[in-house]
């Protein structure tokens, strides 16, 4: 039964692999990448990783591949031709360091010399704080892995305040012109301060002029 | 089924996503290729989890799901950074650094 499950699994995750580098259309590859995660989830429920397996599809194959089909949407998910404007050659070359590295890391797994190598695994008994469940995994992440817990929620702080500003509306790092100070946004220009009424203006402020004559103002024209 | 099986199959995986990196030219699908090659990993960390029998392994699984989370939501303010300033969405494209 494990063998079964094994296999149909692995042979669903590497068919998503293959699909996520060879389909043309970015939705597509989206949605391959979708199954090749689930995939991928059953799999690490056969290794006994339960809470990796539930936050995997929770996480990974919910919440990060919503974000990528807005993009796609967003940008457009434009059909790629597979052959390209790159060369043949340089092609078949990746192709071959991709066959290469494959046969490297074969290589330097399965000769490892690692005794437990061509076992099922070390010994495993059900229960209620077995090796996978959330309980073993969280008494992990607040004793053993604390650091790592916590330099963990600041990368994702960093990461999502540097996606706020990549994505601004100006696009990307650069001096804005069009921000908004923080006491307009508080109080929009119009609702009725002292200062609105000291200078006589209703309403939104008036267009800067940067050349031609001056603007004519009370003063100029004796005082009102 | 033996912890080698498992870990073959990440190797497949990997080298997959490492072909797709170099031969697709849309960022989008090269994130998607990073994020195999990073799913390749999970699995042989979770399999030595196993061969082990403690859960250091999935631990740092599941940090490698936060890294890549990170790096999804950056990679793609960049691209939607570059979609907003009209440059194509080609890698072979965009080559230079200069904002």
């Amino acid at each position: 039964m494990a063998v079964v499950a094994f296999f149909a699994a692995s042979i669903l995750a590497i068919i998503g692999a293959v699909g996520v580098v060879s389909l043309g259309n970015p939705f597509f590859n989206v949605l391959a990448l979708v199954v090749h995660l689930i995939a991928l989830a059953a799999l690490f429920l056969l290794l006994r990783a339960e809470f990796v397996a539930a936050a995997q599809i929770v996480v990974y194959a919910g919440a990060v591949m919503v974000l990528y089909v807005f993009v796609v949407a967003y940008v457009g998910g434009k059909d790629e031709p597979i052959g390209g404007a790159t060369g043949g050659g340089s092609r078949a070359l990746a192709f071959l360091f991709a066959g290469a590295l494959l046969v490297e890391i074969c290589i330097a797994v399965l000769g490892s010399g690692l005794q437990a190598l061509n076992t099922e695994g070390a010994g495993y008994e059900p229960g209620i704080e077995a090796q996978g469940t959330p309980a073993y995994i969280g008494r992990l992440l607040l004793t053993k892995f604390l650091f790592p817990f916590e330099a963990a929620s600041i990368l994702l702080l960093v990461a999502a305040v540097g996606a706020v500003v990549l994505a601004r509306r100006r696009g990307g790092a650069g001096i804005d012109d069009d921000r908004i100070p923080f006491l307009t946004a508080l109080r929009p220009p119009g609702t009725g301060t002292m200062a609105e009424a000291a200078s006589g203006r209703l309403g939104p402020e008036p267009p800067i002029l940067t050349s031609g004559e001056p603007e004519r103002g009370p003063t100029e024209a004796g005082g009102w | 089924v033996d912890i080698e099986w498992y870990l073959v199959v990440s190797a497949f995986v990997f080298s997959i996503g490492a072909a797709g990196v170099l031969t697709r030219r849309n960022p989008l699908v090269i994130l998607l290729c990073l994020e195999l090659m990073l799913n390749a990993a999970n699995l042989a960390l979770i399999a030595f989890s196993r061969m082990h029998g403690n859960g250091d392994g999935q631990v740092f699984a599941i940090i490698v799901m936060v890294v890549a989370a990170c790096e999804v939501t950056v990679g793609l303010g960049v691209i939607v950074a570059m979609y907003r300033r009209r440059i194509p969405i080609d890698v072979d494209e965009a080559r230079e650094l200069h904002g």
